[in-house]
């Protein structure tokens, strides 16, 4: 029951102060993103930079390709995910557990090392592609542009589709699948009718998530696009390219971008309440032993695709014990791209990953326990808008909140930029929505009657708050958190926006190499990238012991 | 540590809405006191109100002498147990039981002395470094109150507690609970909408409907004198007839439909002519197999039950009652059959025709506002 009459009290403060912030650092940021693209330099208000894209095909071409390849790769996931899903929940196949573990490892790698490894086994002088030339005399098409980025994209999303779909598999009552075959539908019919339509809110759900991903994803088209240019590398090209760059142009392309991305979310939410229902299992499908031929496919299926998900991690690592002179790699095995990755700022790249990615964890966790406590428990007009507003990042790709805070904190009154506070700033604003979501749901799910019992037996309401509410949300989101962190370590958007050479994290310093052709050294840094965010994950799933993955 | 409740002209208002608009009673110390009635009647609220989680929007509550209104819920001294236990998830069963200890300054040994004196108590001294999810309900329940009995608090306070469980546990409990209740003697509050409960466990019950007490008395006083007939028709099972009294050579006869029978425990401001509400529990309607001068009822079914058979039947005008006879060992009587009822006279219950007072002698009602 919510009190009606309430005393002032600790919490009015918290909701204030956290107005304050949200404010100061997201309001105030999205607003100076806003003004720079409809007012000029002489500070006139005009609409010019929005004709200006919409008008030259140069430009508004970004926006289609982005849709096309962004289109393309969650159908391409959900294509391959769901059959994987199917098998993996409606099957004992040996070893799925690690089918499991390496399906998560290849979705939280950084956003860039697919698309490079990728590069170097497809690419012009890839290993693959010579050595069909060299030996077969086969050419194999190009791999830059469209097919490139959906290629690497769908073997790095295709791990959000199996564990939303694993989920809801999962949730179907085995008496549900009993009922459809007494009814007379069965096989293939059955998997349409039934199967796929239970899981119709998850397979949205998971879309969403991919095309979000997809459409925000910057690494990949970057390195291995070309020609194909897609809005976000567009936003960083006016903003920082090499040819000329147009701050006010590049805020009008942001503000296009934030406006398409909520209207995906919303057809979305109104795509899923379209399905309105909800499962349980009382009798959890049990999973058959796959038989004869048809298992056999099964597991070639299964094992194949995760092996070719997991290739481009393998290379690297595998690359950075190679010799290697610049682009070229040659015969021989040394850890001298260690040694001249430790001369290139390894040491400074790490320690600064950690801190980084522990100080921003640490600021999203307490904000979050913070924040889900004043909605779940006090809601009120002033704290359901700060749940508002902290989901708002969610539709913001990674680029644009990297320039909202160059405009907003590069000059007076708060000048950030080049400082690590700026690099921490935009990590809690892009993850803090997604530890809130799981905060809000673990909060929810622990009885008001659990605090009210801590203060019957004599215990003050902020004591009650810090020895029984946040102990027992932690266990809820401190897997969740393990997460986050590693999609801190490997963030690229962003940061590549605000880093410089004092605040340079793993990720930049592996992608600065690529980008100087400086392939040996490249391969040291993603190797230790990837070697951080292995064990982190493993970590994650030695904690959570469950499958259900929230990303 | 024995307190006696006095809550004087208690009012709850969501908003516009008022809950509860203006209640009083007296707990006496050491009682078990209980508040039954249906969802919604306000009782979950008042015990809220006592506990110091539902702000109070008029009247006084005192434990004794000490007004506890604007006394922080957490100072008021009071022990808890919820419907769903609360038992906190990441604490070990001695863990949840020294947690009220230790926001006391005890010592610390006195802790662990006084926590093991109340696992005992509960009998759960063997479950005591196990975690709640390794518990049943019954047990989580002996934890709930050993955890809220262990803090010596003035008084007990319990929403529910039995809900949870399934049928025969619930049984169970309820003499668990009130065979601690006695041996500590403390004062309790038990909120429940199981009359069956309310009557096994209580020295004394509270009916409430929306927000007003209708009758305080003894399980006893409540069943077979009700104050009214929603108390009537709430507490057990009864048979409602339209009828009325009629007045004779100075007797008074109950007159239902076409059968008559005399009264005699009617209250003398009440005697006189007019139309009243007959309140016959089903063990009151006697059945004879021969025809003759009472009520004529055709049997439609019977259920035998083993000690109590029920009979279901409707009179001449098509009404339906009901009968509990005890069974007989010859034979049931089989639907079709015509027979005749009576009335156990001295038992049932007559109201005006509101329904709001009960006309008879012997209703002991301790409820202020009545």
């Amino acid at each position: 029951m919510v009190r009606q009459h309430r005393r002032r009290d600790m919490w009015s403060g918290v909701t204030v102060t956290f107005v304050v912030l949200f404010v100061i650092f997201l309001v105030y940021p999205l607003l100076g993103i806003l003004k720079q693209s409809v007012f000029d330099r002489e500070g006139n208000f005009t609409l010019q930079e929005f004709v200006k894209f919409f008008s030259q095909p140069y430009y508004s071409r970004t926006i289609l390709n982005s849709f096309e390849v962004t289109i393309a790769i969650t159908l391409c996931t959900l294509l391959i995910g769901i059959p994987l899903a199917y098998f993996y929940s409606f099957y004992q196949l040996k070893g799925a557990k690690a089918l499991f573990v390496i399906s998560i490892l290849c979705c939280m790698s950084a956003p860039f090392i697919g698309a490079y490894s990728w590069i170097l086994l497809l690419g012009r002088s890839g290993v693959i592609t010579q050595f069909f030339k060299n030996f077969l005399g086969i050419k194999i098409g190009s791999i830059y542009g469209f097919g490139g980025i959906l290629l690497v994209q769908s073997l790095k999303l295709f791990p959000l589709v199996f564990i939303y779909m694993n989920g809801a598999f999962k949730n179907i009552d085995s008496s549900l699948m009993e009922a459809s075959a007494n009814l007379g539908c069965v096989g293939i019919k059955r998997f349409y009718r039934v199967v796929l339509n239970l899981s119709m809110p998850t397979i949205l759900a998971a879309s969403l998530l991919v095309f979000m991903r997809a459409f925000a994803d910057f690494g990949t088209p970057l390195l291995i696009g070309e020609g194909y240019r897609t809005f976000p590398v567009e936003i960083y090209n006016q903003y920082l390219g090499e040819n000329g760059t147009d701050h006010n142009f590049a805020a009008a392309i942001s503000v296009i971008a934030i406006t398409l991305t909520a209207l995906v979310f919303f057809v979305q939410k109104w795509a899923t309440s379209k399905f309105k229902f909800s499962i349980n299992a009382m009798h959890p499908i049990e999973k058959k032993k796959p038989k004869g031929l048809k298992g056999v496919l099964i597991y070639i299926y299964c094992y194949v695709l995760v092996a070719i998900a997991f290739l481009p991690q393998v290379y690297v690592v595998y690359l950075s014990f190679r010799n290697s002179d610049q682009a070229i790699f040659k015969e021989g095995y040394s850890f001298s791209n260690y040694e001249s990755a430790m001369n290139k700022l390894l040491g400074r790249s790490i320690s600064n990953t950690l801190v980084l990615g522990m100080g921003s964890l640490v600021i999203i966790i307490i904000c979050s326990i913070l924040i889900a406590y004043l909605v779940v428990r006090r809601p009120s007009v002033t704290n359901n808008a700060i749940d508002t507003m902290s989901v708002l990042p969610y539709i913001m790709p990674g680029s644009v909140i990297g320039i909202a805070m160059v405009v907003a904190f590069g000059k007076p009154p708060i000048v950030l930029t080049g400082t690590m506070a700026i690099m921490i700033l935009s990590f809690v604003i892009r993850r803090m929505p997604y530890t809130i979501r799981s905060a809000n749901a673990t909060l929810m799910q622990i009885p008001m009657s659990i605090e009210e019992a801590s203060i019957s037996l004599g215990t003050s309401k902020i004591k009650t708050f810090a020895k029984i509410t946040v102990p027992m949300m932690t266990n809820g989101i401190i897997s969740g958190a393990i997460l986050s962190w590693v999609s801190i370590v490997t963030e690229l958007s962003s940061s590549i926006i605000l880093y410089n050479n004092r605040t340079i994290t793993l990720t930049m310093s592996a992608y600065v190499a690529i980008s100087r052709g400086n392939y040996g050294l490249a391969c040291a840094f993603s190797a230790v990238l990837t070697v951080l965010t292995s064990l982190s994950l493993l970590l994650y799933l030695f904690i959570s012991k469950s499958e259900d993955i929230k990303l | 540590m024995k307190e006696r409740i006095i809550i004087t002209h208690a009012m709850k208002k969501y908003g516009d809405a008022v809950i509860i608009p203006n209640l009083s009673v007296e707990i006496k110390e050491g009682e078990f006191f209980t508040l039954l009635g249906p969802s919604g009647c306000g009782k979950t609220t008042l015990l809220r109100m006592i506990a110091g989680f539902n702000s109070i929007e008029g009247g006084d509550f005192y434990f004794n002498d000490n007004r506890i209104n604007d006394i922080d819920p957490a100072k008021r001294n009071i022990g808890m147990v919820f419907q769903n236990y609360a038992i906190f998830p990441h604490l070990s069963v001695r863990k949840n039981v020294e947690f009220g200890l230790k926001n006391r300054k005890l010592a610390k040994d006195e802790i662990t002395k006084r926590a093991e004196e109340y696992l005992k108590l509960m009998q759960i001294e063997e479950l005591a470094e196990r975690m709640p999810e390794k518990l049943s309900g019954g047990q989580q329940q002996r934890v709930a109150l050993a955890r809220a009995l262990c803090i010596e608090p003035h008084v007990l306070l319990m929403d529910e507690p039995l809900s949870n469980l399934d049928a025969k546990l619930r049984v169970e409990m309820r003499t668990v609970i009130k065979n601690i209740q006695h041996s500590v003697g403390i004062t309790t509050v038990y909120v429940t909408h199981d009359q069956e409960e309310a009557m096994a466990i209580s020295d004394r019950i509270a009916v409430m409907k929306d927000g007003i007490i209708q009758h305080i008395g003894t399980p006893q006083n409540i069943y077979q004198r009700p104050a009214n007939l929603f108390v009537s028709t709430f507490i057990g099972r009864s048979n409602i007839f339209d009828g009325g009294l009629v007045v004779k050579d100075g007797k008074t006869f109950l007159k239902l439909g076409e059968y008559e029978t005399a009264i005699q425990k009617v209250q003398d401001k009440y005697r006189g002519n007019q139309k009243i509400i007959a309140s016959i529990r089903p063990e009151e309607l006697l059945m004879h197999r021969e025809p003759g001068k009472g009520i004529k009822a055709i049997i439609d079914d019977c259920v035998f039950l083993g000690l109590n058979t029920h009979y279901f039947m409707h009179l001449e005008d098509g009404k339906e009652v009901e009968s509990i006879q005890e069974s007989t060992i010859d034979s049931i009587i089989a639907p079709g059959t015509e027979i005749s009822l009576s009335l156990n006279v001295d038992k049932i219950n007559l109201f005006t025709a509101d329904g709001s007072v009960n006309i008879l002698q012997g209703v002991r009602n301790d409820c202020a506002t009545n």
